[in-house]
């Protein structure tokens, strides 16, 4: 396992690496001398302070020099400086990634749990009322579009019913602190958590359902009943167990775009978080920020691939011997 | 049976009916069956496929498909009715009265589960003993079922078992609360011969020391002399027969039953000229090895699935190569067809080296040499009708159309089916029905050599007889040669002219089948014959 683990995180050093060249010539296709553009973002043009901050930045220097800066930079978690912001990006990406983190992370906890719940419901009631209420449920969060759903929500339960907050992190000018700051964001949190995890919810179901008839049919699960034991004990131990494994897979997908998954939801919600530092560094043309966000979520990436892939091989013992 | 003990009856199963959904092609699964379950005796179920033997497995468990229901009929355990009681009623029977062992145990065993846990589920399923003891049982049972280092198997997941630890690690469950019944369901099908012997072995040894009654399902009437007291033959789901074994095997009194024992092939082959005229193919130096796993910190398995084989097929003659699952015998048809790239070696066509070929020569190499897979269901496209099927082949050599389909219609002719069948999908035929549509295949290209890959073992034993007639007789007409694969030995003497043994990817012994069956050299070899079910019985 330390092996697997040791093997999995070099490669993924490889693939960032590749990730950060890739950038760095990013910058370069962006149209115009980089210097210029920051000249301009910064509402100054004559040459002298043109050519400070190429002096600054390295721009001055020969392209294999300036990849190695870049690289350098990188490896001791300098993202580089946005101009427009007037701060390290590292700085504006570790203030934001908090937020994102709860956002993302709730909306993942609460499409997995009510995702497969409902999918165990529905594959033990199979065919009936309770299938089909939710399947089609599921599969009208799994058609319409994510911003729909989020502006919807807000006229129903911010506008209409005023239950909920319809923006923002926390209540501006509240004065909370301890445990009334945490009610005050769980409250803003959950309109934006729950149309975010709608989606995947919908895939869980139906991934789950599928997947448990298809194990309930299987060999095994006859002989669990041959041995006498209860239904409920059955479908816990030998059906759902088993009818995970999918569900795993899926889940390692979806927690991939944990860190650049809420744009929409972010910008909808006025959520301050890194999807919104992306849309806003996106109409800013501030290249240096988008890099940063850029590099940080495929970083992010990698680790949730490697979490999945220790997971899998820890929920299915047969992992080990097919490699 | 010791004639000192008094014949106590466990089960009784009076008149039992099935009903099958509407609309099938018969009403009931099951008919009016009777039988006895005996303590200290085995019975055995004995039918083809569709008999109805597997179904009465199941209703004794109360195990039947949601879409069959019992619709008469009684199954008295002990005096009670099992069909009468409700579903606590029959969680409580299962595992605890009546056990069951399953066909194939690499699905019946849960693969997330360690062995132990799934042998303690027994106790916990009836609420019986704590945790610690359970695992104490768990390993004492592994023991007794002859699993070797028990504390270590009970820690083991199912795939780090070979199939016969997982059978026994099945039996040892069935038998974890002593129940008084034991239903095994073809329990050896799915194994290597020698490893059939043992599980049999096992069954009935422990069958005598805990004096259960079985009931043993099966189709193989081999397995059926070394096994069981009393036969119960069925077909359509009605009994045809039923007896004492010797009786039933020795003097069958119904044409059905001794039409199935006809079919059952012989251990002796026929006598068969040596033939010596040119070779059809020659196979030289084969070598193939798989490498599986492996990486930066990891050693890969390695398994030689061809080592250095050789052996000559004149025209018109049958090689057989026989092993057990895993010796190699799939993989040297393959490299032989040239399905997979061997490592080191020649197969010589005539003057061509198929190994060697390219592009259109290879092509045009590969018409000669055709192959009859195993599966006929897997095998053939569901998509597409018969005709199609078997026109496919020569269209692609550049044959028109309409001239492959006109030859494809004296093909079915040739293989014993209807030329109707042309427009029909494979779905809508027998099993052994659509053997005949992939041998019509096969032919199509007009090979001179045919290798059969299992091409019988997935039929029952009377359409496995016709099968092999055709074969038989196809060779006679068309001059074929053929490479006959299979794990069974009676099927190998009625077709061989000389037989192959092969283990762990290599020949160990190739000889005319006459001699080898007369006179087995290597241990291998011999302990592949004693192990082949009924022999004793068929001797006698």
């Amino acid at each position: 396992m330390i092996g697997f683990v040791a093997g999995r995180v070099g490669k993924g050093i490889v693939v960032l690496l590749a990730i950060v060249v890739l950038n760095f010539f990013l910058i370069r296709l962006a149209p115009g001398d980089p210097a210029l553009v920051m000249a301009g973002e910064a509402g100054a043009g004559d040459e002298l302070f043109v050519a400070q901050l190429r002096e600054k930045f390295g721009l001055d220097q020969p392209l294999p020099n300036q990849l190695a800066l870049y690289v350098r930079n990188i490896a001791s978690l300098d993202l580089g400086y946005s101009v427009r912001q007037q701060m390290p990006v590292a700085t504006l990406i570790a203030d934001r990634l908090p937020a994102t983190l709860l956002l993302t992370g709730s909306a993942f906890a609460i499409s997995l749990v009510l995702g497969v719940t409902l999918g165990a419901l529905a594959a033990r009631r199979a065919g009936r009322a309770a299938d089909t209420a939710i399947t089609g449920l599921a599969l009208l969060f799994y058609a319409t579009p994510l911003f729909w759903v989020s502006l919807m929500a807000i006229i129903v339960f911010s506008v209409r019913l005023e239950w909920l907050p319809s923006f923002g992190f926390e209540s501006v000018g509240a004065g909370h602190a301890g445990l009334a700051r945490a009610a005050d964001i769980a409250h803003h949190l959950i309109l934006p958590a729950m149309t975010l995890g709608l989606f995947f919810m919908a895939v869980y179901v139906r991934m789950t359902r599928a997947s448990m008839l298809e194990v309930a049919g299987q060999d095994f699960v006859k002989t669990a009943r041959a041995k006498g034991l209860g239904d409920r004990t059955i479908q816990r131990r030998h059906v759902l167990r088993n009818a995970l494994l999918p569900v795993v897979t899926l889940a390692g997908l979806q927690a991939g775009t944990l860190v650049g998954g809420a744009i929409l939801t972010e910008t909808v919600f006025a959520w301050p978080g890194i999807g919104r530092l992306m849309y806003e560094a996106l109409l800013q043309r501030d290249y240096n920020l988008l890099l940063g966000v850029f590099v940080v979520s495929s970083a992010m990436v990698l680790v949730f691939n490697l979490v999945t892939d220790v997971l899998y091989r820890v929920v299915d013992p047969r992992i080990e011997a097919a490699r | 049976m010791d004639a000192r003990t008094p014949r106590r009856t466990v089960v009784s199963v009076r008149d039992l009916r099935l009903a099958l959904p509407a609309g099938g092609d018969r009403a009931h699964a099951v008919d009016g069956v009777s039988f006895d379950l005996v303590a200290g005796e085995i019975l055995c179920l004995v039918g083809e496929s569709g008999s109805g033997k597997s179904m009465c497995a199941h209703a004794l468990m109360g195990l039947l498909p949601k879409a069959v229901k019992p619709s008469g009929g009684e199954i008295r355990l002990d005096g009670a009715d099992l069909l009468a009681q409700d579903e606590a009623g029959w969680r409580d029977t299962r595992g605890r009265r009546i056990a069951m062992v399953f066909q194939e145990p690499m699905t019946a065993l849960n693969p997330l589960m360690r062995i132990g846990d799934q042998m303690a589920e027994m106790f916990e399923a009836h609420g019986l003993l704590t945790p610690r003891e359970r695992r104490a049982r768990a390993v004492a049972l592994a023991g007794e079922v002859g699993l070797p280092e028990p504390e270590r198997i009970v820690r083991s997941y199912p795939h780090q078992l070979s199939g016969g630890q997982r059978q026994r690690a099945m039996i040892a469950m069935a038998l974890a609360l002593e129940p008084a019944v034991l239903v095994a369901d073809e329990p050896t099908t799915a194994l290597d011969v020698t490893t059939q012997a043992q599980i049999l072995d096992l069954i009935r040894g422990l069958q005598r020391r805990r004096n259960m009654a079985v009931l043993f399902i099966t189709h193989d009437f081999g397995v059926v002399a070394d096994i069981a007291d009393r036969v119960l033959v069925l077909r359509h789901g009605r009994v045809v027969e039923e007896g004492p074994a010797e009786a039933v095997l020795g003097r069958p009194r119904e044409d059905y039953t001794r039409t199935l024992l006809a079919a059952v092939p012989s251990m002796d082959p026929p006598r068969r000229e040596p033939r010596s005229g040119p070779k059809a193919v020659e196979v030289a130096g084969l070598c193939k090895t798989y490498s599986t796993g492996g990486g930066l910190w990891r050693k890969p398995r390695r398994v030689e699935a061809a080592r250095d084989v050789a052996f000559a097929i004149h025209q018109g003659e049958t090689v057989g190569l026989v092993g057990e699952s895993g010796s190699g015998k799939s993989s040297v048809a393959r490299l032989v067809m040239r399905l997979i790239e061997p490592d080191r070696g020649a197969v010589m066509l005539g003057d061509d080296d198929l190994t060697r070929l390219s592009g259109e020569a290879l092509r045009r190499a590969r018409s000669r040499i055709q192959m009859v897979f195993q599966d006929p269901f897997a095998s053939l496209n569901p998509r597409r009708r018969v005709g199609q099927i078997i026109a496919d082949g020569p269209v692609a050599h550049g044959v028109p159309r309409s001239e492959a389909e006109a030859r494809a219609r004296d093909l079915l002719r040739l293989v014993g089916l209807d030329p109707s069948a042309m427009e029909r999908f494979p779905h809508e035929f027998s099993g052994g029905q659509r053997q005949r549509v992939g041998i019509a295949r096969a032919l199509a290209l007009e090979p001179k050599i045919l290798v059969a890959d299992e091409a019988v073992s997935a039929l029952d034993v009377s359409v496995q007889a016709q099968v092999l007639a055709l074969l038989e007789d196809l060779k006679q007409r068309l001059g074929l040669s053929m490479l006959f694969i299979t794990h069974d030995l009676r099927v190998a003497a009625q077709i061989c002219d000389r037989i192959a043994v092969m283990r762990r990817g290599e020949i160990v012994e190739l000889k005319p089948a006459g001699a080898l069956f007369a006179n087995p050299e290597h241990p291998y070899t011999r302990a592949l014959l004693d192990a082949v079910p009924g022999r004793t019985r068929a001797a006698a």
